[in-house]
């Protein structure tokens, strides 16, 4: 701590700080413009110009360190001077055409204008004026009024990892642009919306459509990763206008993904649902909330009746709140069955019964930007969570090494030591390999049948590598990520990490696939736990024994199985099959229509309150911003009620945080966790033929993100139907084709194909959560000319 | 001293006689009573009347819906919803005043950048059913193409003392 004096007040600060950081510790405000906490000093808009003793100029104070005994004046004639003439220099360029600007009323160069400008210009000549490029659905330019303060630039070249926007030209003829025109495909782009001073970068969607003043915020948290990102609703009469995140060190920090930041877009999608509807002969009519209500709690208990408690089941979507797990896997139980999950990504269920409470991710989101050595395995983080790929790369750019073994050669914004990208069949021996490495460095003795799992595999040079990287680590960590859900021998890899993990000595941390996955194990939304982690005492069927087992009865919450589930033909059909499936939705769609009976509308995120559980077992309870439309209710209302009318005991809530207490309560005892015992392993038989590869493509996770008008338009939603790498189209004869006919146990399709390099040889890679009707996730594929 | 001085006043009636005096010099004198509606009265080119939305001369609406006079309105008589219009500028699809909210202040007009919002020197003006003061942006718009030359004159007269 160095002392130092600012305005005569004693201050003390950290040594090596700048004096701007100092001041704002003390609360004392300095004008600018470039200097942003999280980003790096630029120095360039000398907008924070203060006096300092003994200095014969004004010094910048986001440039100038503390120095023991050093006097500084913010507010002296010399640094007011100073301020005023840098602000008419800004004031040359800038246009005045703030009545039109959108960040009118929020704009810090307006604020500081009007404690540093002048009423008149010394300047007569002509202003500059710059083309606006077009960057993309999500964020509108006006680089006229660009002040050149860099954060944009800053913010992807350091934070987001990927360098998009540049300041070519010098002096006047400087602007800021894309180098050749071209849209941003950072899935954080949204953040130079918040980090641009004036409105040269604004929301594209809000656009025109509201002013600051005419805003009310309210606090939520975003439901569509396991970051939980904390959001700033802005409400203007009744209707959400636009999310800005809401600052959590602990969190999201000060950033926000652009799935988080224009998800809103959907709330008044046209199929939204906004009454309650009833399929009567085939023909859907709208009802009443009583009518429809009593009609669900009928078909439900019928089933029970007619069939046995058994043969009804509960789906429930990953991004429901906790509070409406917990009442659904409630009422079901309350019913007598045990049939409920919400793992629809999943297809490895051997494992389940020694999974620690809820997936945890061994550590706190803060602890992963001090990571020295991190292994993911089977994880897209750049796509999949935003959030925590930025919290890698900080990590990464103070000397963390991370390494990568993955099915698919994704993308990252974070240089990797080492890489291994392998077709899904050799993700177990990768890891075996890896293990056998670090058994080598250690000399412990293997666990009991882990030869079984790859015996022969032979250990490289790259493999020694990560070995060695985790071991030497302090803080190392291993993470599997959601890439590895969609894997047949989920179990086996996951048990291999955590080998992996406690022979390095580091951490070990699950990602899961879901924005609630947390919630959803900790409320007993799983078929062999109960709410608290607690084992049933007659484990459940999980999803896809559901649809083996053929059932009569489903209730679906928040769900559209048919795109939600990595296998949604088979769900489709499985729901078409039953003889009555109640569906509380949001939307409903074509799909829905067919196979549901009872469809009940409910709220979405920013209008119902809740509980989200994050990756590292936070819970935040939010309330609703907005009211739903039309008469759908919150989702904790509508099963609360119908807990009421099956006559199922402990349904009195009057609110959600009476359900949240009761849950917590349940929850008292746990202690998060991720210890992940080692068991014999059973031998599986690796499938012949070409493996499919899937995953969840970034904009297509849940009903919210897939009907996100702004979101759909951006380069991630572009969804290739299936990708093959060249040498594998040249062994299966198809490499000047444009689409195939792949064909997958019964089912069969013709789809566009796409030369990409980044699928291994021998696999086809299939995204998940379109409407293609292909088969198991699992299954070998076969893919011939049309 | 003084009862004696107002026995004499009341006794010979001279506080009447000053006041028919008053009403005697009015009587005879100039008239100046307006014989409305045949005759009316001179109106100041500040005079705050009912409101309208101008033009530019090449028939583009003004109104950038900046907001700027919804949020000063003190009465909250003002409504606005924006959007981007087709060609890619900031417009209304929304701009209503509620006369019967309205106290005729002037500060929509006053904090105008674009000079659009103005209040006219109509005055006479009427609603016979319930919503027929709400001015909707085709009424304010009619109002400011109808009396576009008086607005104009009564702003170029008024320009020297803004």
């Amino acid at each position: 701590m160095v002392n130092i004096e600012i305005n005569g007040a004693p201050i003390k600060a950290r040594s090596g700080s700048m004096l701007i950081e100092a001041a704002d510790e003390a609360g004392i405000s300095i004008p600018r413009f470039c200097y942003h906490k999280k980003l790096s000093v630029a120095a360039n808009c000398r907008m924070c110009l203060v006096e300092v003793d003994k200095v014969a100029k004004p010094l910048p104070a986001c440039a100038t360190p503390v120095t023991e005994g050093m006097k500084v004046w913010t507010k002296s004639p010399k640094a007011i001077a100073a301020q005023r003439n840098v602000m008419e220099f800004l004031l040359i360029n800038h246009p005045l055409d703030c009545p039109i600007c959108d960040q009118g009323g929020e704009c810090d160069l307006q604020e500081m204008a009007i404690g540093y400008g002048r009423d008149v210009s010394h300047f007569h000549e002509g202003k500059r004026a710059v083309v606006s490029p077009d960057i993309g659905p999500l964020v509108a330019t006006d680089m006229t009024r660009c002040i050149q303060c860099t954060r944009c630039v800053r913010f992807g070249e350091e934070v987001a990892g990927l360098m998009e926007l540049g300041a070519p030209g010098r002096g006047e003829h400087m602007y800021i642009g894309t180098y050749v025109e071209k849209a941003l495909c950072s899935e954080v782009s949204g953040n130079i919306i918040d980090l641009c001073p004036v409105g040269a970068l604004t929301s594209k969607p809000y656009r025109y459509t509201a002013r600051p003043w005419e805003l009310t915020s309210h606090n939520s948290v975003s439901p569509h990763d396991c970051v939980g990102a904390n959001l700033q609703v802005d409400v203007r009469s009744h209707k959400v206008m636009r999310v800005r995140p809401r600052e959590n060190e602990e969190v999201n920090e000060v950033w926000l993904a652009d799935r988080d930041r224009f998800s809103y877009l959907a709330l008044d999608h046209a199929e939204r649902l906004t009454v309650p509807q009833i399929k009567k002969d085939g023909v859907w009519q709208s009802v009443d909330w009583d009518t429809a209500l009593t009609a669900a709690a009928e078909r439900l208990t019928q089933v029970t009746i007619d069939h046995s408690a058994a043969q009804l089941a509960a789906l429930a979507g990953y991004t429901s709140t906790t509070e409406e797990f917990y009442l659904l896997q409630k009422l079901l139980r309350g019913l007598g069955s045990n049939n409920i999950d919400h793992r629809l990504r999943q297809i490895d269920f051997r494992g389940q019964a020694r999974l620690p409470a809820f997936p945890w991710l061994g550590q706190a989101l803060a602890d992963l930007d001090n990571l020295d050595a991190t292994l993911l395995v089977g994880a897209n983080v750049r796509k999949e969570q935003p959030l925590m790929a930025l919290r890698l790369r900080k990590a990464v750019r103070v000397g963390g090494q991370v390494m990568v073994i993955n099915p698919f050669d994704h993308s990252f914004n974070f240089p990797l030591a080492a890489k291994r990208v392998v077709a899904p069949t050799e993700m177990v021996r990768e890891l075996v390999a890896v293990a056998q490495a670090l058994l080598d460095l250690t000399g412990e003795q293997p666990p009991e049948g882990f030869a079984a799992l790859g015996g022969d595999v032979s250990v490289t040079e790259e493999h020694r590598t990560i070995a060695r990287h985790l071991n030497e680590a302090a803080q190392g960590a291993v993470l599997v990520g959601n890439l590895t859900a969609y894997h047949a021998q989920q179990s086996e890899l996951q048990m291999l990490a955590a080998l992996v993990a406690r022979l390095a000595g580091a951490r070990f941390g699950i990602l899961p696939e879901g924005g609630n996955s947390a919630g959803a194990w900790l409320a007993g939304a799983v078929p062999h736990r109960l709410a608290g982690g607690r084992e049933t005492d007659v484990a459940g069927l999980d999803w896809r024994a559901m649809v083996v087992a053929g059932l009569k009865g489903y209730l679906l919450l928040g769900v559209e199985p048919e795109l939600d589930s990595i296998e949604g033909n088979a769900l489709r059909t499985a729901l078409l099959g039953a003889d009555t499936v109640v569906a509380l939705t949001a939307y409903a769609t074509d799909a829905m229509r067919e196979y549901a009976d009872v469809m009940l509308p409910i709220a979405l995120f920013p209008e119902t309150s809740g509980t989200l559980v994050n990756v590292e077992g936070r819970w935040q309870s939010f309330a609703g911003c907005v009211a739903a439309p039309g008469e759908a209710r919150p989702g904790w209302k509508v099963l609360r009620v119908l807990g009421n009318l099956c006559n199922v005991e402990g349904f009195e809530f009057v609110s959600s945080e009476q359900v949240r207490d009761e849950l917590q309560d349940a929850c008292s005892e746990i202690i998060p966790n991720s210890r992940l015992p080692w068991q014999t392993p059973t031998a599986t038989a690796a499938p012949v033929g070409l493996v499919r590869v899937t995953d969840f493509p970034i904009y297509r996770v849940d009903a919210m993100v897939r009907r996100s008008a702004a979101l759909q338009q951006t380069a991630d939603a572009e969804v290739c139907a299936i990708g093959i790498n060249a040498a594998t189209a040249a062994q299966l004869g198809v490499q000047n084709a444009a689409s195939v006919r792949v064909r997958q146990g019964d089912a069969e399709s013709v789809l566009p194909l796409t030369l990409d390099e980044r699928v291994p040889t021998g696999c086809v890679y299939v995204p998940a959560g379109t409407a293609a009707p292909l088969g198991a996730a699992d299954a070998t594929l076969e893919v011939t000319t049309a | 001293m003084n009862a004696i001085v107002r026995f004499f006043k009341s006794l010979f009636l001279l506080e009447l006689f000053r006041g028919m005096g008053v009403t005697g010099r009015y009587m005879f004198g100039r008239k100046f009573t307006v014989q409305y509606p045949e005759e009316r009265a001179p109106l100041s080119p500040r005079f705050r009347g009912l409101h309208a939305l101008r033009r530019y001369p090449n028939g583009e609406e003004r109104c950038i819906a900046c907001k700027l006079c919804e949020v000063i309105c003190p009465a909250l008589a003002i409504t606005i919803e924006s959007a981007q219009r087709d060609d890619g500028t900031r417009r209304t699809t929304r701009y209503e005043i509620d006369l019967a909210k309205c106290i005729f202040c002037g500060f929509c007009e006053e904090s105008c950048p674009v000079d659009s919002i103005v209040e006219t020197n109509i005055y006479e003006y009427h609603g016979e059913k319930r919503g027929d003061l709400l001015m909707t942006k085709e009424k304010l718009l009619a109002v400011g193409d109808e009396y576009e030359q008086q607005i104009a004159a009564d702003r170029e007269a008024d320009a020297r003392y803004r």
